[in-house]
């Protein structure tokens, strides 16, 4: 992974997400540059999920707004009730069916962020207890993007990353901290002529 | 000749294929999905193209173009969205709170229900204002781009296993009777009372190509123009901003917002969250 752009990072999660993800952030570092999306399941109430993370990280944590361009440095949480789409152009919000008993649904996300970045996108499967997420990383690998996957073993729930290795058996897998380390070190490769 | 080779500038065949099927269908059948926003709309057109057994965007536009219903079906999905009665709730109850007691001050009030799909909103609607016992004096449109999806907005019957989550969206939303009281539960589903739409009009109305038709003291349009690209979302703020009495009030979904469009000036902030915005010039 020399050298290759890192534009935008994704993160799905479900059961157990809240925590990793915010383990995540943690553990990214301050100055990290790409635009970072994170789709966790939850009920379709309005939720306080953007304002919790944001107590880990000093990136701005907010839930974006339709075609709201996708900014550097930023940390987009996807609201509830909604599908949340991407491309190069902005975000786009969708209220269609729930795919799999999920809105937001991660598969979605995925593959529209996989379809407009291309190569130059991470997508990371954190804990879950359903198989959202497997199918849209697959979408990542096959058009050349980074597929990173939480161990099964490290994840409160194992499902979700154990359907998305499945799916992409050559994804990278490790702890939140591996995780977090391997992004980094693409997003400072990507820097090296 | 020779076989043509791959293209040497990376073009995205898909996009092509799309922009094909979006002009096809506009030619041949008049529908105008030009600049719907294509990250949603691809969505749609792969997963009617998966229903209807094509394997590629053109392989579907083939299908669109020599089979009348299978247009029809992806009108359908281009128009149903998935929504529910006092769909966040904390808007109604803003509604209620806030644009309520405006609209009290009209001796006749007008009010649209702009991409209405279902019936689902503007039900909700309807039963708001009939316990602000302000139902007998207003007059809502609600319209929508296809004829069936009006059809059964007007029939008002929605299905009986969502009447749990609906009465508890009802009562987040500030609802204070028993919701039950509204409608007869069948074996068709839950039929809401009828007298709640007697005062409204269900009727087609294309928001990416018709005409204003009135002059409204609230516009309530909710998540419908999520579906669009910026230049279709401002051609439809300037409809509803020519469409709009001063001081009337323009609702949106959560998650939209008129600071990006060319109206964001002519708009006072009612209520910042729930997207309330009232027409000051």
């Amino acid at each position: 992974m020399s050298g290759r752009p890192l534009d935008l990072v994704v993160v799905g999660c479900s059961w157990g997400g809240l925590a990793a993800a915010a383990d995540l952030l943690e553990a990214l570092p301050p100055d990290f540059d790409p635009p970072t999306i994170v789709v966790q399941h939850r009920s379709e109430a309005p939720s306080a999920l953007a304002e919790l993370l944001s107590r880990h990280t000093s990136r701005p944590v907010g839930e974006p707004d339709d075609k709201e361009e996708v900014r550097c440095g930023h940390v987009y949480v996807a609201p509830p009730g909604y599908h949340l789409l991407v491309d190069r152009r902005g975000f786009s919000l969708a209220t269609e069916a729930p795919v799999r008993y999920a809105r937001p649904s991660v598969d979605v996300l995925f593959e529209s962020a996989a379809r407009a970045f291309g190569p130059s996108l991470a997508a990371v499967v954190l804990t879950g207890a359903n198989d959202d997420g497997a199918a849209g990383l697959a979408r990542v690998a096959a058009a050349g993007g980074l597929a990173l996957v939480q161990d099964p073993g490290t994840a409160e729930r194992s499902t979700m990353p154990a359907a998305a290795l499945a799916a992409v058996p050559t994804a990278f897998v490790g702890s939140v901290a591996e995780i977090a380390s391997s992004l980094t070190a693409a997003w400072r490769l990507q820097e090296v002529p | 000749m020779s076989p043509p080779e791959e293209p040497a500038v990376a073009v995205d065949r898909e996009e092509v294929e799309v922009d094909a099927l979006l002009e096809a269908v506009y030619r041949y059948y008049g529908f105008d999905f030009r600049q719907y926003a294509r990250p949603s709309l691809r969505r749609r057109l792969w997963r009617r193209a998966g229903l209807e057994g094509a394997t590629t965007v053109s392989g579907l536009q083939e299908r669109l173009l020599h089979d009348r219903s299978c247009m029809e079906r992806l009108l359908l999905d281009l128009s149903i969205n998935v929504t529910a009665m006092f769909r966040d709730p904390t808007f109604f109850a803003a509604f209620r709170r806030t644009v309520v007691p405006l609209l009290r001050t009209y001796p006749f009030i007008r009010i649209w229900n702009a991409g209405c799909s279902t019936g689902e909103e503007t039900h909700s609607l309807a039963i708001i204002l009939a316990e602000e016992g302000l139902i007998g004096r207003t007059r809502i449109y609600a319209t929508d781009i296809n004829e069936p999806v009006l059809m059964r907005a007007k029939e008002g019957v929605f299905p009986l296993d969502q009447m749990k989550a609906y009465t508890e969206n009802y009562l987040a939303a500030g609802g204070t009777r028993a919701f039950s009281e509204y409608y007869t539960a069948g074996y068709e589903g839950a039929r809401f009372d009828p007298s709640l739409t007697e005062g409204v009009v269900f009727s087609r109305h294309n928001l990416a190509s018709d005409r204003s038709f009135n002059e409204f003291h609230a516009i309530i349009c909710r998540n419908v123009m999520i579906y669009f690209d910026p230049m279709l979302q401002d051609r439809v703020h300037d409809l509803f901003h020519e469409s709009l009495v001063r001081f009337g009030v323009l609702c949106l979904g959560q998650k939209e917002s008129i600071t990006f469009t060319s109206h964001a000036e002519d708009y006072k902030v009612l209520d910042a969250s729930d997207r309330l915005f009232r027409k000051i010039r």
